[in-house]
């Protein structure tokens, strides 16, 4: 054990030294310590994050310590210069632009996630069917009852039991929440101007658990609840996981593919000089994945520290071009193809170095 | 545990005051002035490191309560008194008000004190009055245990064991069997989270402390007093109740208020098990909130500076809820000690 630990400190040690070396022959001003890059954010996309992080140190050397401290801390320290870049789950707003001290704020989806539907109805084995305005009207409270005949017409021919319906909620502030309502404000209008959209809401009806492992807990618990997780989760958790009908009318399971669908349906609507602050959800797309959603890398387009600069927009053009690879594994749908090409070809906008 | 305490104190400083002035008396030698100087300045030394101790601790409580203030200040300029009053929670259009959280804390806590209170004085008083010396110890050393296990393990035993019980045995239990479903306080459905929930784990994690304190209270409480109550013929449960109980009775409240202030702050576990839902319903069976966990729950992502602002009212409002409720709490233990008197 001790042996293996020395090993692996040694590695990482002349690890980091390599990579100071490289970038102390670019630039004066390259920095002695052993971590190169600092970002702070979503917890979301942590786990292909820190995948791609060692990956990322174990072929390069560079070194990119990234804290999981949530999507509005991660936007509050990129504002305050803290962190050499931040990763959010929803965009900033407009108000967040203009107060962040770097200046001007490029969004870079790094990757996609969704929020799936789970439920708890023993008499129920096989999946059931959703349509938009039925998920609305569930977690607006209008729906109470697992065998309304709204919900019944998309199933035909399973039983459903005369159970009281349980919505569960997230109760803390989460990208996944923003998701979830930014979908139900998109295809209810009622929905819209109720709770509407946000990390967190004023839920009509339910109980809120902290987390998705609270939300979770929570439905497998209650026979008669229904709740919303991110796929990742449900997945690793084997929940049962609804069907839910897109904009072109078709039921889709949420898988890797039909949510990367979701992104390429959404590439139709997109200019080629986007900021990619865009909502994905209820995209066009045959086999489009309705609930899904970018996640943000946010770094500022000028780079003051020029050595930091170009190690972030290496390690990005390395995101698109390698990272994408392995996140199917972690069950995160990666980006379309076309549209790596576009944000590769974006970072060049990235300014590196002080423009005066 | 107050009051023998404090008595015990008081005669204590006596003897250790008088053998510095002592040798004054008999005429001093240049030793003797030596010797007495150093140990002035050290005496000097030593009451100024004790005194700005005892300084900074309430300093620092005050520039808590001043920081907390200051942050809240957007919220509480905004929504005033107001924030105390409404149920809106609504960070989207940015409405917030903390009537339901600062509700269920309250209710919570009391809860758990009137479920925790008989339970640990119970333990208390089997312990000092009725068990034999050999499971004295070992009784004692695991209800103290309690107090150490983290609240985050008593969170997931109330997610996976006790809400399973509260739901298909204790609710349906006063709901239906004690028809108590009718009455608004076992209204509406049975789902777990709760504040029933909350303010059961509560009361587990608080009777520690009380039982703690009242053991040792009661085990203060002078022989001679149990022997007068014997003599008397007065039964053992007489003696108990009339002699031993009242004699120890400010340091039990003193107990009481020791839980109370735990239940009150406690965040993680009730988190877990109470539902976190902005509602005031008179129902025990219902969801509720408390102040610490919407602060758990949303301060992460709090992304608005208003929002940011109300958690933080949130925070400065349960700093308030706790000095008045301490501050009742020592009335009563005042009143206690001098009806006893």
């Amino acid at each position: 054990m001790i042996p293996r630990l020395a090993l692996a400190l040694s590695i990482v040690t002349i690890a980091a030294c390599s990579g100071s070396e490289r970038s102390a022959s670019d630039t004066t001003a390259a920095s002695s310590g052993s971590v190169d890059l600092n970002g702070a954010g979503a917890t979301f996309p942590y786990p292909i994050y820190s995948k791609w992080f060692s990956d990322y140190a174990a072929q390069t050397g560079v070194k990119i310590n990234y804290q999981s401290i949530g999507s509005g801390g991660g936007i509050r320290q990129l504002s305050e210069g803290t962190v050499d870049f931040g990763a959010s789950d929803s965009p900033m707003n407009e108000e967040e632009m203009a107060a962040a001290k770097g200046g001007k704020v490029f969004h870079f989806p790094s990757v996609l996630g969704a929020d799936v539907l789970t439920y708890n109805l023993p008499e129920v084995t096989t999946a059931l069917r959703f349509t938009p305005d039925v998920i609305a009207d569930i977690f607006l409270g209008k729906i109470t009852k697992w065998n309304d005949a709204r919900i019944a017409a998309q199933n035909t021919g399973v039983t459903l039991p005369a159970r009281d319906i349980l919505v569960v909620h997230r109760s803390d502030g989460s990208g996944t929440t923003y998701i979830w309502t930014d979908y139900l404000a998109t295809v209810s209008p009622a929905w819209a101007a109720g709770p509407g959209r946000g990390k967190t809401v004023q839920w009509p009806v339910g109980i809120g658990g902290k987390g998705n492992e609270g939300v979770a807990g929570q439905v497998k618990q209650t026979p008669g609840s229904i709740g919303y997780v991110e796929l990742a989760y449900a997945r690793q958790n084997r929940l049962p996981v609804g069907f839910v009908q897109n904009a072109a009318g078709n039921f889709v399971e949420p898988t890797a593919e039909s949510i990367t669908a979701a992104a390429d349906g959404i590439m139709t609507r997109l200019g080629t000089n986007s900021d990619y602050r865009v909502s994905i959800v209820n995209a066009p797309g045959d086999q489009a994945y309705p609930i899904a959603s970018f996640t943000w890398i946010l770094a500022y387009a000028t780079q003051e520290n020029a050595a930091k600069g170009r190690k972030l927009v290496d390690f990005l053009r390395w995101m698109y071009a390698d990272g994408q690879r392995s996140a199917a594994a972690l069950d995160y749908a990666p980006l379309p193809t076309t549209m790596t090409q576009q944000l590769i070809a974006r970072l060049d906008s990235i300014q590196v170095g002080a423009a005066k | 545990m107050i009051g023998p305490g404090m008595a015990d104190g008081a005669p204590g400083l006596a003897p250790s005051a008088s053998p510095s002035s002592l040798p004054l008396t008999p005429g001093p030698t240049a030793a003797h002035a030596v010797s007495i100087a150093g140990r002035s300045l050290g005496d000097r030394i030593f009451r100024v490191v004790t005194t700005a101790f005892a300084i900074s601790i309430p300093l620092l409580l005050v520039l808590i309560a001043l920081e907390v203030v200051v942050a809240a200040w957007p919220a509480l300029a905004r929504f005033g008194f107001g924030f105390l009053t409404s149920s809106a929670w609504d960070p989207v259009r940015g409405e917030f008000g903390a009537a339901p959280m600062i509700f269920g804390t309250v209710v919570s806590s009391v809860l758990a004190l009137v479920i925790a209170t008989p339970f640990a004085l119970g333990v208390a008083i089997f312990l000092s009055e009725y068990a034999p010396r050999w499971l004295r110890q070992p009784v004692a050393f695991l209800v103290d245990l309690l107090a150490a296990i983290p609240s985050v393990v008593y969170g997931l035993w109330g997610v996976f064991v006790l809400l399973p019980i509260l739901r298909e045995d204790v609710m349906p239990f006063f709901a239906t069997t004690l028809r108590l479903g009718n009455t608004p306080f076992f209204s509406g459905p049975a789902y777990g989270p709760s504040m029933l929930a909350g303010g059961v784990i509560l009361s587990i994690m608080i009777v520690p402390y009380i039982s703690a304190v009242s053991r040792e209270v009661l085990m203060a409480v002078p022989r001679s007093q149990r022997e007068a109550a014997l003599a008397l013929g007065a039964t053992k449960w007489e003696t108990i109740r009339d002699a031993v109980v009242p004699y120890a009775r400010s340091g039990i409240v003193g107990g009481v208020i020791l839980g109370l202030g735990r239940a009150l702050g406690e965040t993680m576990a009730v988190t877990m098990l109470i539902g976190n839902r902005h509602e005031i319903s008179a129902s025990l069976l219902a969801p509720g909130y408390t102040l610490a966990s919407v602060i758990a729950n949303e301060f992460a992502e709090a992304t608005t500076e208003l929002h940011l602002a109300a958690l933080m009212a949130c925070g400065a409002v349960l700093l308030g809820v706790t000095l008045i409720v301490n501050v009742i709490a020592r009335w009563l233990v005042w009143q206690v000690g001098r009806d006893a008197r």
